[in-house]
């Protein structure tokens, strides 16, 4: 067992864990922070996208480990300070980004990301950012929509 | 996935040492190595990170060559404006395996339809690691198989900057991995052609076309050869035929787009 710290949402946390434990079993089992989805567990659906230091990665394809030290945002960290919903959640709310909802914290999580880095990004640029996020459900049209609607707003 | 120890030293010299015990395996990005070692085709009993160490990173440009440290990752090489190296950086999987990948990772596994074995076999580029320098000719051993030796590392990869180079990828859409990627590269030496995602042996040179576009560079060039279906790649995406076709049809993309 090896022991580990690290912020989670600007919170400084510490465990016990393996070698093989994955930063979203951390997350989910250990901080009981469960909004990071388990879709596939292996590195194809985005489900468990979270930011690492300010980077999009995927929680089921990193080591526990390996965040030693690090910070960490999962979708527990993007809701506004009051508790309302962020702009890019909601985006996806308004714009029915969203039908299930369970790629939707991979989805915000990669949002976020994009638009941090490009803060009018074509429709091309959107679906290119998403190639690692797979939606059962909506087709991605509105997810599309909920995130342009999210870059104008963000501007 | 089996448990396994965890080490992450800061030098080369220490995670040579760390790997010469039983088992111990190098960990770089975990993009493969982890879904490896969830499907339990590999069992190590230590892991060794390498993204730790300070003389592995990095990215450095003289005398017509450009070194890139083996644990840079996918996202730093997309971003650093080094033409078409950049663009077949930036096109590897998606963004989040993008921030965590490294050149080094990918290299080592050679994978059959991995990217970056096409663009350092066309360009003729040297794989250095802690013990020597390997040539791209004499590296990639087939499928998943390379010249390294067990416990080897590699330290970086020194590419010698081609006149024009061009790599055209047709993405197999689910993993986004190459159905076939042709990487071709016009060096000082002559024109070179490396073919990924074709061969069940893996990455190549199509040589006829080397030889037919040293004569004449344009896609014209290539319009009369054939290549050989025997050995290509069968799967559910694409039969050996079809990625034939593609080599060819590619190649002559690169080449117009050089
Ligand atoms: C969803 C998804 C999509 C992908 N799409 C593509 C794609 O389109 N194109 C593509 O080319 N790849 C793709 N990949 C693979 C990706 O590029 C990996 O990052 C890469 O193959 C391995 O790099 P890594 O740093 O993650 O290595 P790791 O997974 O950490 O290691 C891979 C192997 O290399 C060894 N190793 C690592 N570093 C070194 C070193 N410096 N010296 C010696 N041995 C070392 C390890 O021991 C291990 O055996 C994809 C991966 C995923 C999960
Ligand atoms: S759960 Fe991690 S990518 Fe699907
Ligand atoms: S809303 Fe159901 S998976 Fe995306």
């Amino acid at each position: 067992m090896s022991s580990i710290s690290m912020t989670v949402n600007g919170k400084t946390v510490s465990g016990e864990v393996e070698g093989r434990t994955l930063l979203s079993q951390f997350l989910r089992e250990d901080l009981l922070l469960t909004g990071t989805h388990i879709g596939c567990d292996t590195s194809q659906c985005g489900a468990c996208s979270v930011h690492v230091d300010g980077k999009l990665v995927k929680g089921c394809t990193m080591l526990a480990v390996e965040a030693d030290g690090a910070a960490v945002t999962t979708i527990e960290g993007m809701a506004n300070e009051d508790g309302s919903l962020s702009i890019i959640q909601a985006a996806f709310q308004e714009h029915h980004g969203l039908q299930c909802g369970f790629c939707t914290p991979g989805m915000v999580m990669a949002t976020d990301s994009l638009l941090k880095s490009n803060s009018d990004p074509s429709e091309a640029e959107i679906r290119k950012h998403l190639s690692g996020n797979i939606c059962r459900c909506t087709g991605y049209h509105n997810i599309i929509k909920s995130i342009q609607a999210a870059a104008s707003q963000l501007g | 996935m089996h448990n396994f120890d965890f080490e992450k030293p800061s030098t080369v010299a220490d995670a040579v040492a760390a790997l010469a015990s039983e088992d111990a395996q190098a960990l770089a990005g975990g993009q493969t190595l982890i879904p490896t070692l969830k499907q339990r085709l590999a069992a190590p009993s230590k892991l060794v990170s390498l993204t730790g160490i300070a003389d592995l990173q990095g990215i450095s440009h003289s005398d017509g060559v450009l070194t890139i440290g083996a644990a840079t990752t996918h996202v730093e090489v997309a971003a650093g404006g080094y033409g078409s190296l950049s663009v077949l950086a930036g096109n590897i999987g998606d963004p989040a395996v993008r921030n965590r990948g490294t050149i080094g990772g990918s290299l080592a596994n050679n994978d059959p339809s991995a990217d970056y074995p096409a663009a350092v076999l066309a360009t003729g580029a040297t794989i250095n690691t802690n013990a020597r320098s390997i040539k791209a000719d004499d590296f990639f051993d087939g499928i998943f198989t390379t010249a390294l030796e067990e416990g080897e590392i590699i330290t970086s990869v020194a590419f010698p900057i081609p006149e024009a180079s061009c790599y055209e990828k047709f993405e197999q859409p689910a993993s986004r991995f190459a159905l076939v990627g042709v990487c071709v590269a016009k060096m000082a030496g002559g024109v070179r052609v490396a073919v990924t995602g074709a061969s069940e042996e893996g990455v190549h040179r199509w040589r006829e076309a080397e030889t037919a576009l040293n004569a004449n560079f344009s896609a014209d060039a290539i319009a009369d050869l054939s290549v050989s279906a025997d050995g290509l790649i069968s799967d559910l995406h694409g039969t050996p035929k079809y990625r034939a076709n593609l080599v060819k049809v590619l190649t002559a993309r690169a080449v117009a787009n050089c």
